[in-house]
C-alpha cells in the first residue's frame, strides 16, 4: 500500500564541546556550532524513506524554525525526503505552541488533499527535550500515538511498533492514521549521497508562518551543571598495554 | 608529563607539524634545552595539522616553494611516512592547457623530473574513475604522494626528546610573552613561566594572537577550506593500501579529489573566501570536532559537488556512496599567499614560523632552523622573510583583503605580472594626480601606486613603427604594452621622467654610521662625502642580501637607497647589524623623500634649464650626489642610473614632489621629456644594460664573482660575508650570470612568442643545463631590448656554457626556442662602454 508520510524535525545546535549559554542564558550560544536534527528524528527520517522505498507513495519533512532551519529540511530531503514544509518561526515556541502549529499545517495539508497516514517525531527534542510535541498533536488530531519507538513494520494495513521500556519492549499494533515517536537506535541512519544533495535542491519546499499565539509555558534560564571534568587513564604502553586495551573495548561493547 | 623547566635556551610554541620540525631541526642544529608546548593534546593538538589533506605536488611556479616542497618531501621519505601516488593536474581549458605547459617549464627550470603531459586517454588509464570526456589533458607528476604528518611530526618530537635535547608540554597554553629592552625574555603558560632566549611561533592559525601577546605582528589570516569525504566507494574495496590511484587536481574548478582509503576526499579552493578572525578560533573544549574543523556550510560546497559529479561519475554519482564527512577546515592565509617566516621585526628572539603547510613544513623547519643558527639557510627564504612587510601591509583589513583575493587563485592561472585589485590607492606619490592625467597604467610596489607605462604616450608607438615590437600572442602582452618599448626608445633618443618614490630610503648617522655602513657592504664606504656608491649586501655565506645605493651625505650621515619591494627587509638587515654601542641610529626617512629619476642624453640640458648650479660633466660627476637648487627646491641630485642613461635621482622633500615633477615637466617639453614607467626602469633600460636585480639574478644561493660584481680588490674592513667571498673569489665559479637574446620568436603555430621570465635554458636539443652546484639554468629576467631590438634574457650558466655564441635554446609554454649567449659576465648588451652615462 502506498503510504503518506511526514516527518517532524527540530533544528538544534550540533553541540559536541563544552556548551556555553549567551549572556543572557536563554541559549546556547552557538556561533562556533553547526545545526543539526536530533538522532531520534534522523531515525524517524531514515524510516519514512525505508518506508517509501519499499511501499511506495510520499515523504513530506516538516520542521518549525528559523529561516535557517531550510538547511535541516533540504539535508532531509537529500536522504530521499520528498518535500518539506517550513513553519518559519523567528520567536521560539513551546511544547504547546508547536504542536498547535503543526496541528494546523496538517489539517491545512489535509484541506488540501494530503492525509498523513504517519506522523514520525522524534522522542523528543535535542535540546529542549520536552517529550510531548507529539503527544500533543496525536491527542489534537485524536490519533493513536506509540513513543519511544525502537521498531516499525507494517503489517495488516497498520503498524506494528515495538517500544522500549525498562527491561525490554512492549509490542503494539495501531491503526493508520497514526503518530509514532521514535527513538535513536530504531535504523541505522543513512549518509546523503552526492546525488542525492543536488537533488534535495530543486525539491519543493513550502514556507509558511504559523501564529504563536499564547503559550503556557515560560522558560526562565538555562544552567549548565558544573564541570565534572574527565579523567585520563593510561592503560599502558607498547604492546603490553593490548590486553587492558581489549578488556575494555569488551566492556564498553564495542568488541568481544 | 614531565615538569616544565623554568628556563629553556628556546621555547617552540605550537606542535603541529610546523612546531615539531622546529624542534627537530634545531636540536640537529646543535641547541639543546629546547622546550615544545602546545595547548592542545598529542599527537593531535587540534590544529590545521589535524585535519590537513597532506598530499604534496612538488611543482610550483616560486623557486623558493618547490625547494622547500622537495626537501620537505626528501624528509617525510626517510621518516617513512611518505606514500609515492602520483598526481595529475587536468585542464577542462586551452588556457589551463598552456598554463600546464608553464608547469613543465617550471619543473624544468627547478629540477623536478619526471613529470609530462598526458592526453585524456592516458589519465584514464592512470584514474579510470574519472570521465575524461570532460578533460583536455593534463600534467602528470608521478613524485605526488601523501604524507603522514602527524606522525612525521611526532616522530621528529619524539628523537628531539630521546637526545634529551628537548622537553615536551601538551595542554599548556600560553598566557604571555615577555619582552624587555626588545628582546623575548620569557613565556608565561599554564603550567608556569620560561625565561628564554628565543622563542619560535609556529602556531598556524593562532599565531597573530601569540604575536600580539609580545607586541608583533603575524600577518595571516584563518580562511576556511571545505571537504569532504564520500565512501565507501566500491572502487577502493580491494585497495591493499590508502592511496593507489593518482591525486587529481581538477584546476579550472578549483577542486580535488583523492583516494583515501574506502572514501574519496574532495577538497575546494573554489568557494567564497570565508574567513575567520584568530581570537574567534573556539576552543578545543568548545569545538564540536577541533578548533579548526569548523561546522560546514553547505550551501557554499554545492556547486563543487556538481564539478565533482561531473568529473568522477562513477563515484560521485554512486547512490551508495555517501558523504561521510564534512568540514570547514582552517589554515592559513597571508597578503601575497607566502609564509611568514623568521625574525619578528618587533622584537628580537621572537621568530615566526607561521603560514606554513604541509608540502613545506619539514623543509622550512630545516630552513628556519638553520636561519636561527648560521643567519641564513641554504634554501633562500627572501620572498617568506616575515621582515617584508610595511605596516599598513601588516593590518587586519589588508590582510583580509588579499587573503580573500587570493584565496580563488590557489590553483589559478596567475600571469607573472598579475596585479591585486583589493586595497590599492594606499600610497600615493606626490605626482599621482599628475600621472594619472596622463594615462598611467599603475602597478602596485609596496603599497605604492607606479606608474608602469603611460597611455598619453601611445602616439609613440607610429613614431617609433617598426622598432617597437608587438606582441600578438594574448599572454605574453597581457600586464604589458608596447608603449613600454616606445617609451624607452624616446628616453634613449631624448630624455625620461621616473617616478621613484617606491624607493626605500633610510639615514644611518652618528659616531658609528661609518662602521655601521662598512659592516654590511662590500665596497669601500669610506668615501669623499658627495659619493654614491653601489654595493652588494652579503649574508654571512657571501651570497647577495641586497644590493642597494649609499650616499655620503656627511661625516657621520650615510642615506641607503633600496627598492620598495625587499625595503622593509633591507631595513631590517641594516637595524640588526647596528652597533650594540648606539653610536649609529637609523632612520626610516621613506616617507619624507620623494625621487624623481630624469635620464636620457637631454637630461643635463633639462636640469640646467632649471637650476643655477653646475649640472656638467665636469662640474657633477658620475657617481656623485649633492644638494642643488632648483627654483624654490633645495633638491637632492645624486648622478647615477639603472637605465644606462646619463641624468640624476632628484630626491625632495614628500610635499615638494609635485612642484618638481611641474618644473621638469615644463623644461622639458622642449627637450622632448617624456614620462617613462617602470616598464622600462625595472625590466628594458635596466636589461639592456645587463644590471642584475634583487629577487632575480640577485640571491643568497649566487654569491658576488657567479653575478659578475665582484671589484678588482677587497677592502681591508670586515663586512658580512667578507670571508666567504674572499673564498669565492679563489674559486672558479660554478656559473656566471649571462645575457642571452633570442635568435627566434616564431613557435609552431606561426605567432611569435615572448618568455617572461623563469623558464629553463637548455641546450638546442632540449637537455638541461646543471652546473656543479646542482643548480639548474633557468631565466633571472626576460624582458625586451629595443634599442637592440631584441629580446633579452638573464641565466646563470655552468662555465662550459658561459661563453658567446653558445647556441643553446629556451623552453616557453611546450616548444623551445634558439637562443644565442650574447654576453657572459657583467658587461652591457647597450653601449658597453658606458658612454652615455659617463657624459
Amino acid at each position: 500500500m502506498a503510504l503518506n508520510i511526514l516527518c517532524c524535525v527540530k533544528r538544534v545546535p550540533m553541540t559536541g564541546g563544552r556548551i556555553v549559554l549567551t549572556a543572557d542564558e536563554q541559549a546556547i550560544e552557538t556561533r562556533h556550532l553547526g545545526f543539526t536534527i536530533s538522532p531520534h528524528e534522523e531515525c524517524g527520517v531514515e524510516e519514512a524513506v525505508r518506508l517509501i522505498e519499499a511501499n511506495g507513495g510520499s515523504s513530506t519533512v516538516l520542521a518549525l524554525g528559523p529561516a535557517e532551519a531550510e538547511e535541516q529540511l533540504r539535508d532531509c530531503m537529500a536522504l530521499g525526503i520528498d518535500r518539506a514544509i517550513h513553519l518559519v518561526a523567528g520567536d521560539e515556541f513551546d511544547g504547546q505552541a508547536t504542536a498547535r502549529a503543526i496541528v494546523e499545517a496538517i489539517e491545512a495539508e489535509r484541506a488540501a488533499g494530503t492525509e498523513y497516514d504517519i506522523v514520525f517525531f522524534g522522542n523528543e527534542s535535542a535540546d529542549a527535550g520536552g517529550f510531548q510535541v507529539g503527544i500533543r498533536v496525536a491527542h489534537a488530531l485524536g490519533r493513536p500515538c506509540v513513543t519511544g519507538v525502537k521498531a516499525v513494520a507494517l503489517e495488516d494495513g497498520g503498524l506494528r511498533l515495538e517500544q522500549e521500556v525498562p527491561g525490554g519492549r512492549d509490542v503494539y499494533r495501531v491503526t493508520l492514521p497514526a503518530v509514532v515517536t521514535v527513538k535513536e537506535g530504531l535504523n541505522l541512519p543513512r549518509y546523503p549521497s552526492v546525488p542525492g544533495r543536488l537533488r534535495a535542491k530543486k525539491k519543493p519546499l513550502e514556507a509558511r508562518t504559523p501564529e504563536r499565539g499564547s503559550q503556557g509555558v515560560e522558560k526562565v534560564r538555562l544552567v549548565v551543571p558544573a564541570d565534572e571534568g574527565s579523567q585520563t587513564e593510561v592503560l599502558g604502553r607498547g604492546p603490553e598495554a593490548a590486553p587492558a586495551v581489549v578488556e575494555l573495548l569488551e566492556r564498553i561493547g564495542v568488541a568481544g | 608529563m614531565s615538569t616544565l623547566p623554568g628556563s629553556a635556551r628556546a621555547v617552540v610554541i605550537g606542535a603541529g607539524i610546523v612546531g615539531n620540525s622546529m624542534a627537530h631541526h634545531l636540536w640537529r642544529q646543535g641547541w639543546s634545552d629546547l622546550v615544545l608546548l602546545d595547548k592542545g593534546p598529542f599527537p593531535n593538538p587540534g590544529g590545521s595539522t589535524g585535519h590537513a589533506s597532506n598530499f604534496i605536488f612538488p611543482v610550483d611556479h616560486s623557486k623558493e616553494m618547490t625547494a622547500l616542497t622537495l626537501e620537505s618531501v626528501r624528509q617525510y621519505k626517510d621518516l617513512g611516512v611518505f606514500t609515492e601516488s602520483g598526481g595529475i593536474e587536468v585542464a577542462r581549458t586551452e588556457e589551463r592547457m598552456q598554463e600546464l605547459q608553464r608547469r613543465m617549464s617550471s619543473a624544468a627550470s627547478w629540477g623536478v623530473e619526471p613529470v609530462s603531459m598526458v592526453t585524456p586517454a592516458e589519465i584514464k588509464e592512470l584514474v579510470p574513475f574519472i570521465d575524461e570526456s570532460v578533460i583536455i589533458g593534463g600534467f602528470y607528476s608521478p613524485g605526488v604522494g601523501v604524507v603522514d604528518s602527524l606522525r612525521a611530526g611526532t616522530i621528529m618530537r619524539e628523537r628531539a626528546q630521546e637526545a634529551g635535547a628537548l622537553t615536551v608540554s601538551p595542554l599548556t597554553e600560553v598566557l604571555g610573552i615577555d619582552v624587555e629592552r626588545g628582546r623575548v625574555r620569557r613565556v608565561r603558560t599554564t603550567r608556569g613561566d620560561i625565561e628564554a632566549e628565543v622563542v619560535v611561533i609556529a602556531c598556524g592559525v593562532w599565531s597573530p594572537r601569540i604575536a600580539r601577546m609580545a607586541g608583533a605582528t603575524i600577518p595571516l589570516t584563518p580562511a576556511v577550506h571545505q571537504m569532504i569525504d564520500v565512501g565507501p566507494v566500491p572502487h577502493f574495496a580491494e585497495s591493499k593500501s590508502h592511496i593507489e590511484y593518482p591525486i587529481v587536481r581538477d584546476m579550472d574548478t578549483n577542486m580535488y579529489e583523492r583516494q583515501d582509503g574506502s572514501g574519496l576526499e574532495i577538497g575546494s579552493y573554489a568557494h567564497r573566501a570565508i574567513l575567520h578572525d584568530p581570537d574567534e578560533i573556539p576552543s578545543i573544549e568548545q569545538a564540536s570536532l577541533s578548533p579548526t574543523e569548523l561546522p560546514f556550510t553547505q550551501a557554499d560546497f554545492d556547486p563543487q559537488m556538481e564539478d565533482a559529479l561531473e568529473l568522477m561519475p562513477e563515484i560521485v554519482g554512486d547512490e551508495s556512496v555517501g558523504v561521510k564527512y564534512a568540514i570547514n577546515g582552517l589554515l592559513s592565509l597571508t597578503p601575497d599567499g607566502l609564509p611568514l617566516l623568521g625574525e619578528t621585526p618587533e622584537v628580537k628572539g621572537l621568530w615566526s614560523c607561521a603560514a606554513v603547510w604541509v608540502k613545506e613544513g619539514p623543509g622550512i623547519g630545516a630552513a628556519v632552523a638553520e636561519w636561527m643558527t648560521h643567519g641564513e639557510s641554504e634554501i633562500d627564504l627572501h620572498s617568506s622573510d616575515i621582515a617584508r612587510f610595511w605596516d599598513h601591509q601588516k593590518t587586519r583589513a589588508h590582510v583580509r583583503a588579499r587573503a580573500a583575493e587570493g584565496f580563488n587563485k590557489t590553483y589559478g592561472v596567475v600571469h607573472p605580472g598579475e596585479q591585486w585589485a583589493s586595497d590599492r590607492d594606499v600610497r600615493l606619490p606626490p605626482f599621482h594626480a599628475r600621472e594619472r592625467e596622463l594615462g598611467a597604467v599603475f602597478f602596485e610596489a609596496a603599497g605604492w601606486e607606479r606608474p608602469h607605462w603611460y597611455e598619453s604616450n601611445s602616439a609613440l608607438l607610429d613614431a617609433y613603427g617598426d622598432r617597437v615590437t608587438r606582441r600578438e600572442a594574448e599572454w605574453d602582452s597581457r600586464w604589458w604594452s608596447p608603449i613600454i618599448n616606445a617609451e624607452h626608445l624616446a628616453m634613449r633618443d631624448r630624455a625620461g621622467m621616473v617616478d621613484l618614490s617606491a624607493f626605500a630610503i633610510f639615514d644611518i648617522a652618528g659616531p658609528g654610521a661609518l662602521h655601521a655602513v662598512q659592516g654590511v657592504s662590500v665596497r669601500q664606504m669610506d668615501v669623499p662625502i658627495g659619493r654614491v656608491v653601489y654595493t652588494p649586501i652579503l649574508s654571512p655565506g657571501g651570497g647577495f642580501k641586497a644590493d642597494l645605493t649609499i650616499m655620503r651625505l656627511g661625516e657621520e650621515l650615510f642615506r641607503v637607497v633600496t627598492g620598495g619591494a625587499h625595503g622593509a627587509a633591507d631595513k631590517k638587515w641594516f637595524t640588526d647589524h647596528l652597533p650594540a654601542d648606539g653610536t649609529a641610529q637609523l632612520s626610516d626617512v621613506t616617507t619624507g623623500w620623494t625621487t624623481l629619476g630624469l635620464w636620457g642624453p637631454r637630461a643635463r640640458d633639462v636640469l640646467a634649464s632649471v637650476t643655477s648650479d653646475d649640472v656638467s660633466h665636469e662640474g657633477f660627476r658620475f657617481a656623485s650626489c649633492r644638494d642643488i637648487e632648483i627654483d624654490t627646491l633645495r633638491v637632492l641630485a645624486s648622478r647615477i642610473s639603472y637605465v644606462g642613461d646619463l641624468g640624476w635621482e632628484l630626491y625632495v622633500p614628500m610635499e615638494q614632489g609635485a612642484r618638481l615633477w611641474d618644473i621638469l615637466w615644463e623644461a622639458g617639453r622642449a627637450h622632448g621629456v617624456v614620462p617613462v614607467g617602470i616598464g622600462v626602469y625595472g625590466t628594458t633600460g635596466r636589461l639592456e644594460k645587463c644590471y642584475r636585480a634583487y629577487g632575480f639574478e640577485l640571491e643568497t644561493e649566487y654569491n658576488v664573482v657567479e653575478a659578475g660584481m665582484s671589484g678588482p680588490k677587497v677592502k681591508d674592513e670586515d663586512f658580512v660575508g667578507r670571508d666567504a667571498h674572499m673564498r669565492h673569489r679563489e674559486e672558479d665559479p660554478a656559473a656566471i650570470l649571462c645575457t642571452l637574446t633570442v635568435d627566434d620568436h616564431t613557435s609552431q603555430s606561426g605567432a611569435k612568442r615572448y618568455m617572461l621570465g623563469r623558464e629553463p635554458i637548455q641546450t638546442r636539443a632540449g637537455g638541461p643545463l646543471v652546473d656543479a652546484k646542482g643548480r639548474r639554468s633557468y631565466v633571472t629576467s626576460a624582458g625586451a631590448g629595443p634599442s637592440i631590438g631584441k629580446h633579452i634574457l638573464m641565466a646563470y650558466l655552468p662555465p662550459e656554457q658561459a661563453v658567446v655564441g653558445t647556441e643553446l635554446s629556451v623552453l616557453y609554454l611546450g616548444e623551445r626556442y634558439p637562443v644565442t649567449v650574447d654576453i657572459a659576465g657583467p658587461t652591457p648588451i647597450f653601449d658597453p662602454e658606458n658612454t652615455r652615462i659617463r657624459s
